[in-house]
């Protein structure tokens, strides 16, 4: 395992701060915030006694929408041990809060809380296309999918989201906007879609919430191969 | 006297094959199923029948052919050569896409361009636009195939999984590293190296022709890296200097383009360690110049890079590629010799096309 000073461009500095990335967008993302690793400038790995490895990392990331870059600086905690368990993230960056979504957040909030009748599907389609008037709820899974990617990673897999195949929206409760998602990960180290259903809310005030996760078996009508060594 | 006016209307031929205007126009900006890839094949090989002729050189597991575009100047000699390939991994639709502006590309730029014109004559490019047809063509058929990356043969008796990753099946360290032997993985390397009649394919053909090529580039995405061999943690390219160094030079020609940063380095070092890859295997062959281009983006819409960026993104890899290409060609063909060839060979292009417009 790379220990100390890391080269930025290498994967193991590169996976720990995509997970960073997924933490910031479960913190700060929303339908019209979601943040991209742009660069990595500095890393440093190290084994922490019985706990696990800890990376402290500098970055840039991006902001989708408004293509702002922002430096940040983080630290990532794999914990040790023989359950996969996930990630602990810090992560302090200059200017995040300062990006100001109210307005669009608010309008988007009142048009569906009034009629909560949201049905869409393949956002992108094969082409890469979104609709723009589903670009915010293709946002908005990008930052559910980041708990998702968050929980699942380790030094040894890169996330990306793939695909909402499909969301539709539930009775809103508790004044916050729920749906349902299915979404599709891409792992990159072993290069498998993975197929998850969340249960998000959302509100301008309330953020992005995911209230129920389920992973789903890759292939319904496909058997489990017995295993080969 | 008789011998300039022969050369002269041989020159004029050739020229006139070269000036053939394009018929309907190919959106090379969208993404296009099979069956149109290979009529645009075959209407390539027609319009540019001087340059450019079709080559079946396999058939896939569903008995498909697979065919690769040769485009040079017919010398009647044996020539140096530069083969790309696109397509190995059906989900990533940017390569397909890239193989054919580059070869849109390659045959505008011989009109006009000197340096163009002499690689052409020195060398033949061998491009095949789809290698893995039928995971292609799977990957056209509905929603749910969409991000199917394998080709299309049957597990081994007893699974239920459809593929073997066709860059995991060469042989080269095989299934030694960064594969799995579930045939269910993404990554299933096969049941043995060159299980698959699509590596096949490429391994005789290139194999018996291996002391010919100059570069091998393998075409995926998304990723926005370059890769250079080996795979495997533990071998190291006997040129790996000079491979980073070109490397390094083809991300900034890409980075001048529109700005996007393509990292370079070994696949252990940037990406994972991996075994079996066809770039492995084009190296292993002793073909100096191998290269796995992983194009846009960075994740962001990954294997479904919206078409509005078809354009930019083969605008940057083909400066990539260009570079690797022409400085491979330039090492092999000396330099103060192919300028006086250059030159001469574009004063004789200029004669024929001036005839050709006088007629």
């Amino acid at each position: 395992m790379a220990t100390g000073k890391l080269n930025p461009n290498h994967y193991p500095a590169q996976r720990a701060a995509k997970v960073v990335q997924h933490y910031l967008n479960t913190r700060y993302g929303s339908p019209y915030r979601v943040f991209f690793l742009h660069r990595v400038h500095s890393g440093n790995a190290e084994d922490v006694a019985d706990s696990g490895r800890k990376y402290q990392l500098e970055i840039s990331v991006q902001d989708l929408i408004s293509t702002n870059t922002e430096k940040c600086s983080a630290e990532v905690l794999f914990p040790g041990g023989e359950q996969q368990r996930s990630p602990h993230v810090q992560a302090s960056c200059e200017e995040l809060r300062k990006i100001d979504t109210k307005a669009q957040e608010e309008a988007l909030y009142q048009q569906y809380k009034t009629n909560p009748s949201l049905l869409a599907a393949h956002l992108p389609d094969s082409y890469g296309h979104i609709n723009p008037e589903m670009k915010p709820f293709w946002h908005l899974g990008a930052v559910a999918s980041s708990f998702i990617m968050l929980n699942e990673s380790t030094e040894n897999t890169l996330f990306n989201m793939a695909q909402v195949a499909n969301v539709t929206q539930l009775a809103t409760e508790n004044d916050q906007l729920r749906f349902d998602y299915h979404i599709l990960l891409h792992e990159m180290v072993s290069q498998d879609i993975i197929h998850w259903k969340l249960q998000v809310s959302w509100s301008p005030s309330g953020g992005v919430k995911v209230l129920q996760m389920e992973q789903l078996p890759h292939c319904h009508h496909c058997e489990k191969p017995p295993n080969t060594n | 006297m008789i011998n300039s006016v022969g050369l002269g209307f041989v020159v004029l031929l050739s020229a006139m094959g070269a000036a053939t205007i394009e018929r309907a126009e190919y959106d090379y900006y969208r993404y296009h199923p099979m069956p149109e890839i290979f009529k645009w094949m075959l209407q390539i090989a027609e319009d540019h029948s001087d340059l450019v002729t079709i080559v079946n050189y396999g058939l896939s597991y569903e008995m498909r052919t697979i065919s690769l575009l040769k485009i040079g100047l017919n010398t009647g000699e044996k020539k140096k050569a530069i083969w790309m390939d696109c397509g190995i991994h059906a989900r990533e639709w940017i390569a397909p896409a890239f193989c054919q502006y580059f070869v849109k590309q390659i045959l505008q730029s011989y009109q006009t361009d000197p340096k163009m014109q002499e690689m052409m004559k020195n060398m033949d490019f061998y491009v095949t636009p789809v290698l893995n047809v039928d995971g292609y063509i799977y990957s056209w058929k509905d929603n749910t195939t969409r991000l199917w990356r394998k080709n299309r043969s049957p597990g081994p008796s007893g699974c239920d999984c459809y593929g073997t990753d066709l860059n995991r099946n060469f042989d080269a360290n095989w299934g030694t590293v960064g594969v799995s032997f579930n045939c269910c993985s993404n990554i299933y390397c096969g049941s043995k190296p060159v299980s698959e009649p699509e590596a096949q394919a490429v391994a005789d053909f290139v194999g018996r022709r291996k002391d010919d090529f100059l570069c091998f580039l393998t075409i995926h995405s998304y990723g926005q890296l370059l890769l250079v061999p080996y795979g495997h943690p533990n071998f190291t390219a006997s040129n790996y200097d000079e491979l980073m160094k070109v490397g390094l030079a083809a991300a900034d020609a890409i980075k001048k383009v529109h700005g996007k940063n393509y990292t370079v380095g070994t696949s252990p070092d940037i990406l994972y360690p991996n075994s079996g890859s066809s770039r492995d295997w084009a190296r292993m062959q002793g073909i100096p110049f191998t290269y796995t281009f992983e194009l846009r983006d960075d994740g962001t819409f990954g294997f479904k890079l919206p078409e509005n960026q078809i354009q930019p993104t083969c605008e940057e890899a083909y400066q990539g590629a260009l570079h690797i290409i022409t400085h491979a060609h330039d090492k092999t063909f000396s330099s103060a010799v192919a300028t006086a060839a250059a030159t001469l060979w574009t004063m004789l292009v200029a004669v024929g096309v001036t005839c050709a417009t006088q007629m």
